[in-house]
């Protein structure tokens, strides 16, 4: 079920670069928190350290704390393969396996977690994970065709389904939406506004108004030139940061007037 | 382009090319055509030479059983060397190449890698030798155990071969020569696996190994066939180390580890062909035509696997 995060103190190293600087945040249970800011400063990478998946590059590593509901995940017994089940990710682009079917897609990560399932609760879960993410309608009949059939924005609703079918407590979304056209991009908006009931959902994104949108939340990264490290500027409800934020750097970013 | 032409002028000439584009297109067409051309070439030679050896009275072919009579076991001991080969070779070459792209240190990668490309620059002959004089005497004593312990199946029989110059030999010589284009072919095509694939496993809660069967190996199956069909092309016509280490004299048999071995087509052409003349050579020719066609029909099956589900290839 979904959980909490708090983040303390976190630097993100890639080798020796340091590329975000002292993070302390807290990212509440059930709600849908955007993480803003110009390119370079840090978005990624930040959410790719909640769920240990920076360090699968070679030299990357970070130094700090991020504590899911009271466990330290970066404690030395914690296997980052475990965080990975519980914290799922929706990368930037549609990533579905391509040598897999649709079913498979979305069995994927249950075939991982518990290889015994019965044929009839697999097919139920897959049901349930596709509903889940609005596309059970559109690929009902076509469950054994590749996932790379699809278009785009079924694709990354593929995506979806797949990281939600191993019921995670927290969605990490890495700007889900910007390979997609509009109407596609509405789809996974709603989609998000549903998925908050059930997980701690954050998003990425690059688009002001979708942050206003869907999210309770918003963080403001940047960063004050080439080379240095991204910061968090600010944190806030996401109705606050963009009304009447209490930086004047979130303020330019949101009005457009920036660098 | 000329500024008096019209719009549906264009539209009905054909559009103009440059003549770098024209020489290229020209030489890429004649490479293409020199290439059929030649192996037409190949097949009516053989087919022509052959057709005496077709129509003789079975009695005037060697052995006196008849062109397929003669055929037959040389086919066998091809494809049996050859299956032998390809069943040892492609596992290992994959889990080398699994290996150096996904476990090794970076250093030893390269290192490892360098070694397994030099195998293949090995010459045929120097295996054969090295089959001979190092690997069959010291394969012997395992011969004798299979044939104790595992001399229910068919393939470990026996009698032990003394020498040791036996069909499993020749198989395992065969499986280290077509180890480094299995593994080039299935390590050029790991590497190829896009990070988005890897990344999409991983962030799933796969392991390592979980992520390289979820993602790495489906993306890689194409290669893999491909590699191990080159391999086989190269195990089906390996003539002299074949020549070298297999001791032949017998038919059709399954058993692996005797000294009465068939011999294969390759290698029978290469010991008979100089003392040979006549109907003789006729009928090695049509041996060697039987070789070209199941080449032939094994590339085609190759294809057809990789092409079967085309749709799951990853490269769309
Ligand atoms: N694989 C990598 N290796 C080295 N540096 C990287 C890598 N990925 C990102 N960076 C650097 O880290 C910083 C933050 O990048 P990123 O998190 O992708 O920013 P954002 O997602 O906000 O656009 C940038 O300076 C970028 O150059
Ligand atoms: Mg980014």
């Amino acid at each position: 079920m979904a959980k909490r995060i708090d983040v303390s103190d976190l630097d993100i190293y890639y080798g020796k670069f340091l590329a975000v600087q002292g993070v302390t945040v807290s990212i509440e249970p059930r709600s849908v928190t955007a993480l803003i800011g110009p390119s370079g400063c840090g978005k990624s990478t930040f959410l790719r350290s909640i769920n240990r998946m920076h360090e699968v590059l070679p030299g990357a590593r970070v130094e700090g704390k991020v504590v899911m509901d009271g466990q330290d995940l970066y404690s030395a017994d914690v296997d980052p393969v475990d965080v990975r089940r519980q914290i799922g990710m929706v990368f930037q682009r549609p990533n579905p396996f391509p040598t897999m079917s649709i079913y498979d897609n979305v069995a994927a990560g249950l075939r991982l977690n518990n290889k015994q399932t019965k044929k009839a609760d697999l097919d139920d879960l897959v049901e349930r994970s596709l509903r889940g993410a609005n596309l059970w309608n559109e690929v009902k009949d076509r469950l054994d065709r590749p996932g790379s059939s699809l278009s785009g924005g079924q694709q990354q609703r593929l995506c979806i389904a797949r990281a939600i079918a191993v019921e995670p407590d927290v969605l990490l979304m890495d700007e889900p939406c910007s390979a997609l056209d509009p109407i596609s991009t509405l789809a996974i908006e709603d989609l998000m506004t549903e998925l908050k009931e059930r997980f701690t959902i954050v998003i990425v994104t690059h688009n002001m108004q979708q942050a206003a949108r869907v999210s309770e939340s918003t963080g403001f990264f940047n960063l004050n030139g080439v080379g240095q490290p991204g910061r968090l500027i600010e944190f806030n409800p996401t109705e606050k940061i963009f009304s009447n934020p209490d930086e004047k750097a979130t303020e330019d970013y949101i009005s457009g007037r920036f660098g | 382009m000329t500024a008096t032409r019209t719009p549906s002028d264009q539209s009905t000439s054909r559009p103009l090319r440059r003549p770098g584009d024209r020489i290229f297109a020209g030489t890429a067409k004649a490479a293409g055509i020199s290439i059929l051309v030649v192996l037409a070439g190949v097949a009516a030679f053989l087919v022509v030479e052959a057709v005496p050896a077709v129509t003789a009275p079975s009695g005037e072919i060697p052995g006196g059983e008849g062109l397929v009579g003669y055929i037959a076991p040389l086919l066998f001991g091809t494809l049996l060397s050859a299956a032998i080969a390809l069943v040892v070779a492609t596992p290992l070459a994959v889990a080398i190449a699994l290996f150096i792209t996904h476990y090794a240190p970076r250093r030893v990668a390269a290192g490892l890698g360098y070694v397994v490309d030099l195998l293949a620059a090995i010459p045929s002959i120097v295996y054969g030798f090295w089959g001979v004089y190092w690997l069959a005497p010291k394969l012997v004593p395992l011969f004798r155990w299979l044939e104790e312990n595992l001399g229910f199946i068919p393939f470990f029989a026996g009698p032990t071969s003394s020498t040791g110059r036996t069909m499993l030999t020749v198989g395992l010589v065969l499986a280290i020569m077509i180890l480094p284009i299995i593994s080039a072919i299935s390590r050029e095509v790991f590497l190829q696996v896009p990070t988005l694939h890897k990344e999409a496993a991983l962030a799933l809660g796969a392991t390592r190994w979980e992520m390289i069967r979820m993602a790495v190996i489906p993306y890689g199956k194409s290669g893999i066939i491909g590699g191990s069909m080159l391999g086989l092309g190269r195990a089906l016509g390996e003539t002299m180390a074949v020549a070298l280490v297999l001791s032949v004299s017998g038919g059709i048999t399954l058993n692996l580890i005797s000294s009465a071995n068939p011999g294969t087509i390759a290698a029978n052409v290469a010991l008979e062909f100089p003392e040979s003349t006549g109907l003789d050579v006729n009928t090695l020719i049509a041996s060697g035509l039987a070789l070209f066609v199941i080449t032939l029909a094994v590339n085609m099956l190759a294809r057809w696997v990789v092409n079967r589900r085309a749709d799951f290839s990853g490269a769309n």
